[in-house]
């Protein structure tokens, strides 16, 4: 009876870690949505205060790779952000396609990623402040997809 | 009530974004900026604190608010000594010191170029602080720097280190700064072409040239 109840705690404990996961990783998407949102508004207002007298700062969020076809990438961030808490959310809810949809979503966001960090370690040879944060989120992000397989 | 938890959560998140990025927006919105006429440098009595380049009959008139230790000041101030170049007399430059309290040594450096200015060689240290930007900017001695800059551009260094804590320069500063926050100025730089606020998203060498160029094809020399 008592290896009965522990084998259905353990289970209850298994069932429950992804919702824990999926939890965390729509908060983390909620940080990143905050910031790029912010870093959008700046840049669509022109505000050169944002980087705080940081001349790398300037010089990413300034330069040409900073925008697509004129859409700020901090903005195309925002969406990606978004896209990825509401897979999150819903995972977290036990909506299963969520999972392969957020999975989709973050994988595409680390691959921004990487082009943007190359970006600015080998192009403009300056990194912000801002997309190194972003990067941390998404690395965290992305681990999080690695220990939830969507499959699962 | 569960089924639909999580649309509300991301319905409310979606608003949330929206509205604080609406907000956020509108209170950072530029909004363009004019000189009132009888606020025009020209049309001042001035003490003497005003520096300008270019003849004072000029038709344009490009006004310009920095901080020396601002990056997007610093790429465009040799553009914008290119165009007082390139249009000689019919463009005149009027800089005026807005040094941002986010910039650690900005204030220090508008006193260095307004005590340079007070041996007639502003223009030089302006130009050569926004050269050195970079080096500056990340010294720990900059008044080590400024003086040497001072000795660069053949300055008396006695006497620069002297004006450079005199109250006849923080008070030049602070005269620009009052003037830019009364205009409602908040960033750097900010630059009025002929007493109008360029839109800070133009204020690039290419839209800045062709601003400039468009007012000097469409102003009447002046008598």
């Amino acid at each position: 009876m008592a290896k009965e109840n522990a084998s259905t705690r353990s289970a209850t404990k298994r069932a429950r870690f992804p919702t824990i996961l999926y939890t965390i990783a729509a908060l983390i998407c909620l940080i990143g949505l905050a910031e790029a949102t912010y870093l959008t508004v700046m840049n669509l207002t022109g505000e050169t205060a944002v980087c705080g007298g940081s001349a790398s700062c300037f010089e990413v969020l300034g330069s040409k790779y900073a925008k697509i076809a004129g859409i700020p990438v901090a903005g195309l961030g925002a969406v990606a952000y978004f896209s990825a808490f509401t897979f999150a959310t819903f995972a977290a809810f036990g909506y299963r396609r969520a999972r392969t949809l957020f999975a989709l979503t973050i994988s595409a966001m680390f691959l921004a990623t990487l082009w943007l960090l190359f970006v600015q370690a080998f192009l403009l040879h300056a990194f912000c402040r801002y997309c190194l944060f972003s990067a941390a989120m998404i690395f965290l992000l992305a681990g999080i997809v690695v220990s939830q397989p969507a499959s699962d | 009530m569960k089924r639909y938890l999580p649309f509300l959560i991301v319905v409310v998140v979606a608003a949330v974004s929206i509205g604080g990025g609406a907000a956020l927006y509108r209170a950072k919105r530029p909004r363009t900026l004019t000189i009132p006429k009888e606020r025009i440098a020209s049309a001042v009595i001035e003490t003497g604190g005003v520096h300008i380049l270019g003849p004072a009959n000029a038709p344009v008139t490009l006004e310009e608010f920095g901080d020396f230790q601002c990056p997007p000041c610093g790429k465009l101030s040799e553009p914008i000594n290119q165009l007082q170049h390139e249009y000689g007399h019919q463009v005149r430059l009027i800089f005026r010191n807005f040094p941002l309290i986010n910039h650690q040594h900005a204030r220090e450096a508008a006193y260095a170029a307004e005590a340079a200015g007070l041996q007639s060689r502003f223009w030089q240290m302006h130009d050569l602080l926004y050269k050195e930007q970079a080096v500056w900017s990340n010294s720990t001695d900059t008044r080590a720097l400024f003086d040497a800059y001072a000795g660069y551009i053949g300055l008396d260094i006695a006497r620069f280190k002297i004006d450079m804590d005199s109250d006849k320069v923080r008070e030049r500063v602070a005269a620009d700064q009052k003037q830019g926050i009364s205009l409602g100025v908040k960033n750097t730089p900010t630059i009025f072409l002929n007493n109008k606020e360029i839109d800070p998203k133009t204020l690039n060498p290419t839209d800045l040239h062709a601003a400039v160029d468009a007012a000097v094809k469409n102003a009447k020399p002046s008598s």
